[in-house]
């Protein structure tokens, strides 16, 4: 009946998968490889060194650095992200009067909020570097604007703030689309629960904790597993804003930074591919551990 | 008294979130002393020839085509084919249907970091390197995964008996797709569609190492060269400017479609 089906189905895939075979599929295997060789991009160049590499980077004090750092960031900065989304996603819903209602402005809000999550992680990086600008900026402006000008500082330049400075850029631009994401979960409870809740004489906290938590649990391991691989990554607000860049002294540098210099400035491509097999696994495992079980709790509302 | 601290909670993170935007676009029509004397003071006059300059001496608006021609390509060409693949995949029983689902679907989970060097190699060997199709295709390759994951979906709900009645008439394959289904998944195609301008829009790591040739500079990947550059040569209000202009059409996009856009958004991260 349906004549030259397989004919379509072979010219419908094919300009893709060609595409995804030559500049994903191939890229991907090949970098498993090049991490077990000493190349440095002359054609022909390559020896095997088997985990040569690796055992290197174990003592890559600048590697470690950024092992570390990424280690803080992905604890940090998921934790903060979800914890304000959460708590501006609940104001937004029962914030308003009898404690049932949202505030006023609901919309307002969520346009405003939401808007840095399109802007380009580059745009985001030059404009906190004016920001933080230590002479000029908005931040110490402001400080001294409202008379504490005592707690103005070199935000970007001094060792144990610099990393701060970086997850705080990060966390600025997406709790806007977190809020937005939890607060469409929490559309989708009853009403009648809270009202049941206020019957029974829970507070806010309780409430929370109680009612709502349960039932948007799945969109937090979402976000835990998407804000987890935006922490092992940094490259574009490290690279644009911080001194160095990944200073003062190794305290902002990331693994993707690590990887970017050393192949595209020290041409040391295998153990850059290395540093990549790494980051493959860091963010595999991120991802298994944030969703594991998550099909074995499910909450049935009835 | 407690919804009015409530309430402020609210401003405040509103006023957190607005107020660095808003500070860029008054620095961008200040005066560098001005903007050397006080970050807070507002401009003594609009100084729009900080935008000409930065549109055209420094290049934006350069790099704001680049962006363009690049984007839009690889936007019509991941819409193109990752619908064809996606209705494919969806609608028709082959062998091997779940394995290249799976080979797409699998991609979205690795780093893009981890391609980068053979990826630079691949590319300059086809000589594509810093070329607008170089960029295109390598765009279109790293989109099309989300694209493909998103329209499988949403072609398995769309019903099946349009088709049917199509295929009946002697419609074929190609037709019955363009003709029936695809309008039928308008509401998918402008969701996705959106998701990948802002995606492709704001790359940054991509161009930044398949891209070498200043000349050639996507948006995001010119902005940043020029902090650099125009911060050595203290033309602050410049580079406010490029900024500006740099965040416009995003704002734009939101603007126009800024409720579809958080639905899309979010959507998709559940998915």
């Amino acid at each position: 009946m349906r004549h030259g089906k397989l004919r379509f189905v072979a010219g419908a895939l094919a300009p893709a998968l060609v595409l995804h075979a030559l500049f994903v599929l191939s890229p991907y295997a090949q970098a498993f490889y090049l991490s077990l060789t000493d190349w440095t991009g002359v054609a022909g160049g390559a020896h095997f060194v088997g985990l040569g590499n690796y055992a290197r980077l174990g003592e890559d004090a600048l590697f470690l650095d950024a092992l570390r750092n990424n280690a803080v960031m992905l604890i940090v900065v998921p934790t903060v992200t979800i914890a304000i989304g959460l708590f501006l996603a609940s104001v937004l819903h029962l914030g308003g009067r009898r404690g049932l209602d949202g505030v006023r402005g609901t919309a307002f809000y969520k346009v405003v909020y939401f808007f840095p999550q399109l802007l380009s992680l580059a745009i985001v990086a030059v404009l906190w570097q004016f920001v933080y600008n230590p002479t000029n900026g908005l931040l110490n402006g402001s400080l001294r604007g409202i008379g504490l000008g005592g707690l103005a500082h070199s935000w970007l330049a001094e060792p144990h703030l610099a990393l701060a400075a970086v997850m705080a850029v990060i966390v600025w631009s997406s709790v806007g689309f977190y809020m937005v994401l939890f607060s469409a979960a929490m559309d989708a409870i009853p009403r009648e629960l809270y009202e049941a809740a206020l019957i029974d004489g829970a507070g806010a906290w309780a409430t929370f904790r109680k009612v709502t938590l349960p039932l948007v649990r799945d969109n937090v391991r979402v976000a835990f597993v998407y804000l987890g691989i935006a922490a092992l990554d940094g490259f574009a607000i490290v690279q644009i804003m911080t001194v160095g860049p990944g200073g003062p002294d190794g305290a902002t540098e990331v693994i993707g930074l690590s990887l970017y210099r050393n192949a595209f400035t020290y041409g040391k491509f295998g153990y850059a591919s290395a540093m990549g097999v790494t980051l493959f696994f860091l963010t595999l495992a991120v991802a298994l551990l944030a969703l594991r079980g998550r099909r074995t709790e499910r909450l049935e509302i009835a | 008294m407690r919804r009015v601290s409530l309430h402020g909670v609210m401003v405040a993170w509103a006023i957190v979130t607005a107020f660095p935007l808003v500070w860029a676009l008054m620095s961008s029509v200040k005066s560098d002393a001005e903007i050397l004397a006080s970050p807070w003071s507002p401009p003594s006059s609009i100084r729009l020839e900080n935008w000409a300059r930065a549109w055209n001496a420094a290049d934006i608006g350069r790099y704001f085509l680049n962006s363009l021609i690049v984007v839009g390509g690889a936007l019509v060409l991941t819409m193109a084919l990752g619908s064809l693949v996606a209705y494919t995949l969806a609608r028709y029983e082959f062998p091997g249907n779940r394995l290249v689902y799976y080979t797409f679907v699998a991609s979205m989970f690795f780093p893009v970091f981890l391609a980068l060097v053979p990826l630079f190699f691949i590319v300059q060997k086809m000589g594509l390197l810093g070329t607008y199709p170089g960029l295109i295709l390598v765009y279109t390759a790293y989109a099309m995964p989300f694209t493909v994951f998103f329209l499988h979906s949403f072609f398995r709900t769309l019903p099946s008996a349009v088709a049917e009645a199509a295929f009946l008439d002697g419609c074929s394959h190609l037709r019955v797709f363009a003709r029936v289904m695809l309008p039928m998944a308008r509401s998918g195609l402008v969701s996705v569609g959106i998701f990948n301008f802002l995606g492709l829009w704001n790359q940054y790591l991509l161009p930044l190492v398949l891209n070498p040739d200043p000349d050639r500079y996507v948006l995001a990947q010119g902005l940043a060269a020029l902090s650099v550059s125009q911060g050595y040569r203290s033309d602050w209000s410049g580079l406010f400017a490029g900024l500006v202009i740099a965040m416009l059409p995003v704002l734009f996009a939101y603007v126009a479609f800024q409720r579809h856009l958080r639905a899309g958004l979010t959507a998709g991260a559940v998915r």
